[in-house]
């Protein structure tokens, strides 16, 4: 009989471990998978995770890495510090989409002004678009006792309708003949997020790197990062020792709300150029994954994101050269969820073989 | 303005299709609930069942076949997520993320080829004489089988949890899994077969979607149905024939704002749209209120389950 036995402590080894170990399992049962779809396991997986970095054209891909990496982390960071305490914002994609909304309605309201302050302005109101949306279930929770899980999640597509009616109405280009969409911030140098476009960067790639250094400083340095860690491992002991939930949950929900619309207004404001229909692409749900693929740690969170970065890239070459279908992606990463679960059970318990059942 | 194609009966008739879906998984979601198991994963489980069922049907021309592959997929899906929480001791809320993720994925890839076809028609009940009654018939007695399937799974529900053995030993499990162990009940399989059983409702709920409700495929065509039948479960404090009003009312908003949509009322498409959801919210908002937290929830919900002490 195999019998589980729980560790007196996570093993830190194993917690390092399983991240790779569940990246290893999902190449292989990616493989599978596209064997099944009939392209050769081994070109698709070299497709996606090696020719994005060191093909010829690996030059035209990094920067897109770039771009798809900071958002991922910018948001994945803010998710974690919630996780962490077991409060569960999976709402961030509509976060996204209130900052990116917020944010582009300052710099179009502000068109076609030329000063330093029209960009600072726009990141104010996206970061307060996001956090303000993210309060709505933190309030409600504290207030009333309401989930926070299903109301965030909710208000996800309350703001996909939102966004909709903003592209279609308030914020459409009135130079766009009728079509939906603003007008392209690309063309509005005072509001554009981008530092060096041919590198990829833009002013969420900075915002990311400062968040990575701002959650890890509070994790190990500040007493509201302590709070957040007891809570997460002994709920009850934090309430004993003075801890706060209701202001945790604020804080927390606000702050992965606010840099959830920091990445949608610097994506809206550079990579993405203005507001559609079909603004956001799903960041938000990725971010999840990248959160426990990183262990919640502001470091790992950094290397996930460029890894999810390179699925996202990789799919898309795989899409053009190989004729893989882009859900194939999809799955590939939610795989890589499902695998770092299950060997999570190696992090928190010794497995043994036993003669006997012991019930 | 045009209310005048406001026709009650037709307006009941459809409020019941709008709700089935929701029904079909919110009463699967209560049972694996009342087990003490949280499973987010309704939606990746509901759209999986709406392309299983969608390319079953297709392919043998039947929709029952169709509503039974949409089961079987989706349990089997559940079963990952069995697998993961109470064998390999995942996190729930976690792994119910992540089967949401991975089943929207894999449905997208599985429906790629089913795009703009219709699927064979559902039958529908036909009592002569009976379904032809005015109003009542039209609004109660020409729907498809699924409909009186999700009508009887609640009351099958409801018989089982309050009459029954195994409707006790479920409760025990969900309420308190250490004093059930010590009882001698096997609560980890008690729980794989509740989550089997949740699986199964969350696919013919999908299926539901994508056989008689649109009927069409259409990726994330469930937009949320899932979450919503969670939330629904929460508003029925966990029961069945609260869950079937919840559903109801969910139903009868759904279809009174694309009727107003039709009509042409002066109020924008997009706010009519997102009324389900924020009244989702609200409802919500009244219930927490009421019940002083989670009151009527099962006491071990979400709760990891360890024996080997």
């Amino acid at each position: 009989m195999i019998k589980l036995e729980k560790r007196r402590q996570p093993s830190q080894a194993w917690s390092y471990a399983t991240p790779v170990l569940a990246v290893l399992a999902t190449m292989f049962f990616g493989g599978l998978l596209f064997a099944f779809l009939g392209e050769s396991p081994f070109a698709a997986i070299k497709t996606i995770f090696w020719d994005p970095l060191f093909s010829e054209f690996s030059f035209y891909y990094r920067p897109q890495l770039m771009v798809k990496a900071a958002p991922l982390v910018l948001i994945a960071v803010g998710l974690s510090l919630g996780f962490k305490a077991g409060i569960w914002n999976i709402g961030a994609e509509g976060q996204y989409i209130l900052g990116a909304i917020c944010g582009a309605a300052v710099g179009l309201a502000l068109y076609p002004l030329d000063a330093w302050y029209v960009f600072p302005l726009m990141v104010i109101a996206g970061a307060l678009g996001g956090m303000l949306w993210a309060l709505i279930p933190a309030l409600l929770k504290v207030r009333f006792g309401t989930n926070e899980i299903l109301v965030s999640l909710m208000l996800v597509y309350v703001a996909e309708q939102l966004l909709a009616s903003m592209a279609l109405g308030p914020l459409r280009n009135p130079e766009g003949y009728g079509f939906p969409g603003s007008r392209n911030l690309d063309e509005y140098p005072s509001a554009t997020s981008w530092i060096l476009e041919d590198a990829g960067i833009h002013w969420g790639t900075v915002a990311a790197l400062l968040a990575v250094v701002f959650a890890f400083v509070l994790l190990t340095r500040h007493m509201t990062g302590f709070h957040i860690r007891l809570t997460g491992d002994a709920p009850r002991a934090a309430r004993f020792a003075g801890v706060n939930p209701g202001r945790l949950t604020v804080f927390s929900l606000g702050l992965s709300g606010l840099f959830a619309g920091l990445a949608g207004l610097f994506e809206v404001a550079g990579p993405a150029g203005q507001i559609t229909i079909d603004f956001n692409s799903g960041y938000g749900f990725t971010a999840i994954i990248v959160a426990f693929l990183g262990r919640l740690n502001p470091i790992g969170i950094l290397l996930a994101g460029f890894l999810l970065a390179l699925t996202y890239i990789g799919g898309e070459i795989a899409q053009n050269q190989l004729g893989l279908p882009a859900a194939a992606i999809q799955v590939f990463q939610g795989m890589l969820l499902f695998f770092l679960l299950a060997f999570d059970l190696l992090t928190n318990y010794r497995i043994r073989l036993t003669l006997r059942e012991t019930a | 303005m045009d209310f005048s194609s406001f026709n009650a009966a037709l307006l009941i008739a459809s409020l019941m299709v709008a709700a089935t879906p929701v029904l079909l998984a919110a009463i699967g979601e209560l049972v694996v609930e009342r087990a003490g198991v949280l499973n987010l994963g309704v939606e990746g489980m509901m759209i999986t069942g709406a392309i299983c069922g969608f390319a079953v049907a297709v392919n043998t021309g039947s929709p029952m076949l169709g509503f039974v592959g949409a089961a079987a997929g989706s349990l089997v899906l559940s079963l990952l997520f069995a697998l993961l929480t109470q064998l390999a001791l995942a996190n729930q809320v976690a792994s119910g993320l992540s089967l949401t993720l991975f089943g929207l994925g894999l449905s997208s890839l599985i429906g790629q080829s089913y795009g703009g076809q219709k699927p064979p028609r559902a039958y529908r009940l036909d009592i002569p004489g009976i379904s032809d009654i005015p109003f009542f018939g039209r609004a109660f007695l020409q729907h498809d089988m699924m409909v009186y399937v999700s009508l009887a799974l609640v009351a099958g529900v409801w018989a089982l949890l309050k009459y029954t053995r195994a409707g006790l030993i479920l409760r025990a499990v969900g309420e308190n899994h250490d004093a059930a162990h010590a009882l001698g009940y096997k609560v980890i399989t008690i729980r794989i077969l509740a989550i089997a059983f949740g699986g199964a409702c969350a696919g013919l709920g999908g299926a539901y979607l994508s056989l008689v409700r649109v009927p069409q495929w259409t990726d994330g065509m469930t937009a949320g149905a899932g979450w919503i039948a969670l939330a629904i479960v929460v508003f029925a404090s966990w029961k069945p024939w609260r869950a079937l009003i919840g559903a109801y009312l969910f139903g009868g908003i759904t279809v009174l704002q694309l009727n107003f949509q039709a009509a042409g009322v002066a109020v924008p498409v997009q706010l009519l749209s997102m009324s389900p959801y924020v009244i989702t919210i609200l409802v919500l908002v009244v219930i927490s209120a009421r019940s002083s937290g989670a009151g009527a929830a099962p006491a071990s919900l979400g709760r990891l389950f360890h024996a080997g002490r």
